[in-house]
């Protein structure tokens, strides 16, 4: 009954959602970590079943009319981000059970965010397109609640926007999947459909759509800074952290896995977009002055390197892409657990208004500079492997296009290294800032929380075969592809 | 198989005989109810063949008890039931005369009932007269009218005359170029198409007035809001039902006489422009019935939806997704009327949205089964229900080929979803706490039954796919 185990990571947040909705605030929000810690140890296990292929797999009819299965399956590809996604949830519950924002109630928090949990990991684990479909979807409102209610004080707009940006996109995700599904009679994700060149096209198309506006990818990426700005911590965190890598992973997955031939003849495309993401986003974080809105940007920065590895196709510019994405969840989800707490700390997120933290809060500002060394692509840390290698696959695919991508995005790796910089100047050095007089230094319960992503950005650093084994990842990889 | 129809027939004159016997509320609701569970249960549970009554020498006959007949009495003998249970603090009140009402949702359910069956023009038109004569009065007939009350039911009143006189004209061209009343054979004359045509696309227009389809969609935002809440509930539901089943009979019978192409094209205008003209508009409504109602205009644009695929391909399986669609939509409309009621004073109007505001927070389970009705609606998980019926339409659309509306469609759900943000936003925010008074076990019972519904068509939507069939 092994292949259950798949199921049961995807019922345990779920009916934790349910229990944790009705109880009392403060035993709500205890349980809803054990929930979480339950279900980091389920989403572990499947390594120990690590083969080629997919390790675990379990497919059940769910609606026959529809030929919707319940089909799940991890793999290498999946896997990774599994584990950063249950991994996020907890260090996100544990958060919330030592502070909730406002206005309270953080048993119904916490049980939204095993409700996006379970949603996230449903589309890493989705072999069925319908299902695969259905997860991305499952996301949306819990997401879009967390923003409304525990948000800043444009929260409403905000949640709003996000809602209906990513519903545009993933509606129109929702036509190409009942397409492939009504052509070809299946929504099986594990083969390559055969499909004709001009069905390919279409259907390459709007899923593209849909996955660009999730990663974000420029220029559809508007409402990310919005629901970043307003968001609380915790919706940041996994916002950033995990949410963006469904539309990452499902360009993998989906768009490259089955419409192999429209994504190579679109890759240009891709490529070029991605690369202006990378510099958009460096030079709008240049000049930006919110502290929050800067990192969503440099999100959508980085996203634009994952976005280039994949599109050059080759499995080096893959990896670089699956590395990217654990790092950039790692550090972002890191840099955004910060950036709450020093809002929470100031009351302000304007960049003017701030300066001089690591005399008042030494702790708080190293793990800033940590986090923002480890943004920028410091070699040693998590950062670098994603970013490096996307330039590198871009640069071996040579030819006149792919070398100006190169470049270009290689400059603007430079100039998230001028933006980080340039927050840790306003922020940690100079004069101490008013707002920031008298706040107190990390305090342990947030220790705890950052403490896990720290230890990952330099083991990532360090060993990035922790997430792609080399040979086994490229077997995996070329499989996706279907090469 | 004609027993549904003499129980139901039989409620309406049992409520007029016990109101006159013995004048107290509770009575004439209690046989009015007892009749509409009957008529749903021998529906159900009545050994089914399909039998056929009024028959014609030539083999023809006018009623014709088959499996979707049976479906649409049990939802009408269900929908009655449920209408009748939401009135209950209005009768108690006295707010309506509760003979009166009671005798006239049992009459119109008989004509639901024999609607399902009927195979000819004029039964089809006289049943669908049967389930619209009673709601004139029952919009009109309470104490406290809500502004501008009056003005709804005469809307309906007139609107209703236009489009029954529109559907009654196309019936008679019909007729007069084929010489049949029988379906399919009066869709299928020898000579004289252009007529048939003709009358095809009056008929379709006029039944467009029954399940509010632009452009005879504008009674039914004012009359909605000024019909008491459960009879908005009705006409939503029921009346709705009735609508599609008569668009399906008569867009069946036009495509068996090869009048395919006409009819999808007809309907894909009406889809289009109610989807799009009941999405933007409900976008600024401010009272909550309203922006039901416009919504209610927005999804008959999805159930007819699937039938515009007929222009270009023939399948049986729209029929059965414009059928599927319906029953996904009734049982959300159901739990969002409701849903309302329960959150509102006895008796009261809908108020405006603004009156829902924090009672998410203060009455939590009542808040969160609107949510659950109001996000299905949408279209959207966790309340899978609703996004199946999406997938549904989408489904037939594509293997129909019709990709163009398939996009309309999907767009239109995304304005959805700002449509049904509203309500959804008031419902949960922070307001003084005052908890909303504790509601009947009259609506909480239809308010659970469709929650019930909704959440079991959210694990198992093969259930209504199943039911859903149309032969």
């Amino acid at each position: 009954m092994v292949n259950l185990l798949l199921l049961w990571t995807l019922a345990v947040p779920l009916a934790g959602a349910a229990i944790v909705a009705v109880l009392p605030d403060r035993t709500g929000r205890k349980l809803a970590c054990y929930v979480a810690l339950l279900t980091l140890g389920l989403a572990a296990l499947p390594v120990m079943w690590r083969k080629a292929g997919m390790w675990l797999e379990m497919d059940w009819a769910w609606v026959p009319a529809f030929g919707l299965r319940m089909h799940l399956g991890v793999d290498g590809i999946s896997y990774p981000l599994v584990l950063l996604t249950a991994l996020l949830t907890v260090l996100c519950c544990g958060y919330t059970l030592w502070h909730t924002p406002e206005p309270g109630r953080g048993n119904v928090l916490s049980s939204l965010l095993l409700l996006i949990e379970a949603g996230i990991l449903a589309t890493f684990l989705a072999q069925d397109l319908v299902l695969f479909f259905i997860a991305f979807e499952v996301v949306l409102l819990p997401m879009a609640a967390v923003i409304a209610v525990w948000g800043g004080p444009a929260r409403r707009r905000a949640a709003l926007k996000f809602a209906l940006y990513t519903l545009a996109g993933s509606v129109l995700l929702l036509v190409g999947v009942i397409a492939v599904v009504s052509l070809t009679g299946s929504g099986d994700m594990t083969r390559v459909p055969a499909l004709s060149a001009t069905a390919q096209m279409w259907i390459f198309g709007v899923f593209a759509f849909a996955f660009a506006v999730k990663s974000p990818l420029w220029p559809l990426h508007t409402w990310l800074p919005d629901a970043h700005t307003e968001a609380p911590t915790v919706g940041s965190v996994i916002l950033a952290g995990v949410l963006l890598k469904m539309g990452t992973y499902g360009l993998i997955r989906v768009g490259m896995g089955l419409t192999p031939d429209a994504f190579r003849q679109a890759a240009p495309v891709l490529g070029v977009l991605a690369v202006c993401a990378i510099i958009v986003g460096s030079l709008v974080c240049l000049a930006q002055t919110e502290l929050k809105r800067l990192i969503a940007y440099s999100s959508v920065g980085h996203m634009g390197f994952i976005l280039l590895g994949i599109a050059t196709g080759s499995t080096i510019g893959l990896q670089a892409a699956l590395v990217g994405n654990i790092a950039h969840g790692v550090l972002t989800g890191l840099l955004f657990f910060l950036a709450g707490a020093i809002k929470d700390r100031s009351h302000t997120g304007q960049l003017t208004e701030l300066g001089g933290l690591r005399e008042q809060a030494p702790w708080l500002a190293g793990m800033i500079g940590f986090a923002a060394l480890g943004s920028l692509g410091l070699p040693g840390l998590a950062g670098f492997w994603g970013e490096a290698f996307a330039i590198v696959a871009a640069w071996s695919r040579g030819g006149p296009l792919w070398t100006t991508l190169a470049i270009v995005a290689a400059i603007g790796g430079a100039l998230a290294a001028a933006y980080l910089l340039r927050l840790l100047r306003k922020v940690s050095h100079g004069p101490l800032a008013p707002s920031l007089e008298g706040v107190h230094d990390a305090r342990w319960p947030e220790v705890v929380a950052w403490v896990p992503l720290i230890i990952l950005a330099v083991l990532l650093g360090l060993l990035p075969v922790l997430i792609i084994d080399p040979a086994a990842g490229a077997a995996l990889i070329s499989e996706a592809v279907g090469k | 198989m004609i027993w549904p129809l003499l129980i139901a027939a039989g409620t309406a004159v049992a409520v007029l005989l016990f109101d006159v016997v013995f004048p107290r509320w509770y009575v004439p609701l209690t046989v009015a109810v007892a009749g509409s569970l009957a008529v749903a249960g021998v529906s159900a549970w009545a050994p089914l063949g399909t039998s056929r009554v009024l028959c014609a020498a030539s083999g023809q006959c006018s009623f014709v008890y088959d499996h979707t007949a049976a479906l649409v009495s049990v939802l009408f003998g269900l929908l009655t039931a449920f209408a009748l249970l939401l009135l209950v603090p209005a009768l108690r009140e006295g707010d309506s005369p509760a003979g009166e009402m009671c005798f006239l949702l049992a009459c119109a359910m008989t004509g639901g009932v024999v609607l399902g069956g009927s195979r000819d023009l004029v039964t089809i038109i006289i049943a669908l007269e049967t389930l619209t004569l009673p709601l004139y009065a029952l919009v009109a007939l309470h104490k406290r009218r809500a502004p501008g009350g009056a003005s709804g039911a005469v809307t309906f009143f007139t609107t209703s005359i236009v489009a029954t006189a529109v559907t009654l004209l196309g019936a008679a061209l019909v007729n007069l170029a084929s010489g049949q009343l029988h379906l399919p054979e009066a869709f299928a004359p020898s000579v004289g198409k252009p007529l048939v045509l003709t009358g095809l696309v009056l008929m379709l227009t006029g039944l467009g007035f029954k399940v509010a389809a632009v452009p005879l969609h504008a009674w039914a935002p004012s009359t909605y809001d000024g019909a008491p809440v459960p009879i908005a509930a009705y006409l939503s539901t029921a009346s709705k039902l009735g609508g599609v089943i008569a668009i399906l009979l008569v867009t069946d019978a036009a495509v068996k006489g090869g009048l395919a192409y006409p009819a999808g094209l007809t309907l894909a205008v009406l889809a289009t422009a109610s989807l799009v003209v009941g999405t933007l508009v409900a976008l600024r409504q401010d009272r909550t019935v309203r922006l039901l109602a416009w919504s209610s205009v927005a999804q008959a644009g999805f159930i007819l939806a699937p039938l515009a695929g007929l222009a270009v391909t023939v399948r049986p399986e729209l029929f059965a997704a414009s059928l599927a669609y319906t029953l996904f939509f009734i049982v959300l409309e159901l739990g969002a009327f409701s849903g309302v009621m329960s959150l509102r004073p006895a008796a009261a109007s809908g108020g405006v949205i603004g009156d829902l505001r924090g009672l998410g927070r203060s009455a939590p389970w009542r808040g969160a089964t609107l949510a659950f009705a109001l996000i299905g609606l949408a279209g959207l998980p966790p309340a899978l229900v609703g996004l199946f019926a999406k997938i549904t339409i989408l489904r037939a659309l594509i293997d129909a080929g019709t990709f163009w509306l398939a996009v309309v469609v999907a767009l239109v759900s995304v304005v959805g979803l700002a449509v049904y943000w509203r309500p959804l936003a008031q419902l949960y925010r922070t307001a003084p706490d005052d908890r909303p008074a504790r509601s009947s076990w009259a609506i909480y019972l239809p308010l659970a039954v469709a929650t019930a519904a909704a959440g079991a068509l959210t694990v198992l939507p093969q259930l209504a796919l199943d039911l859903a069939r149309w032969s």
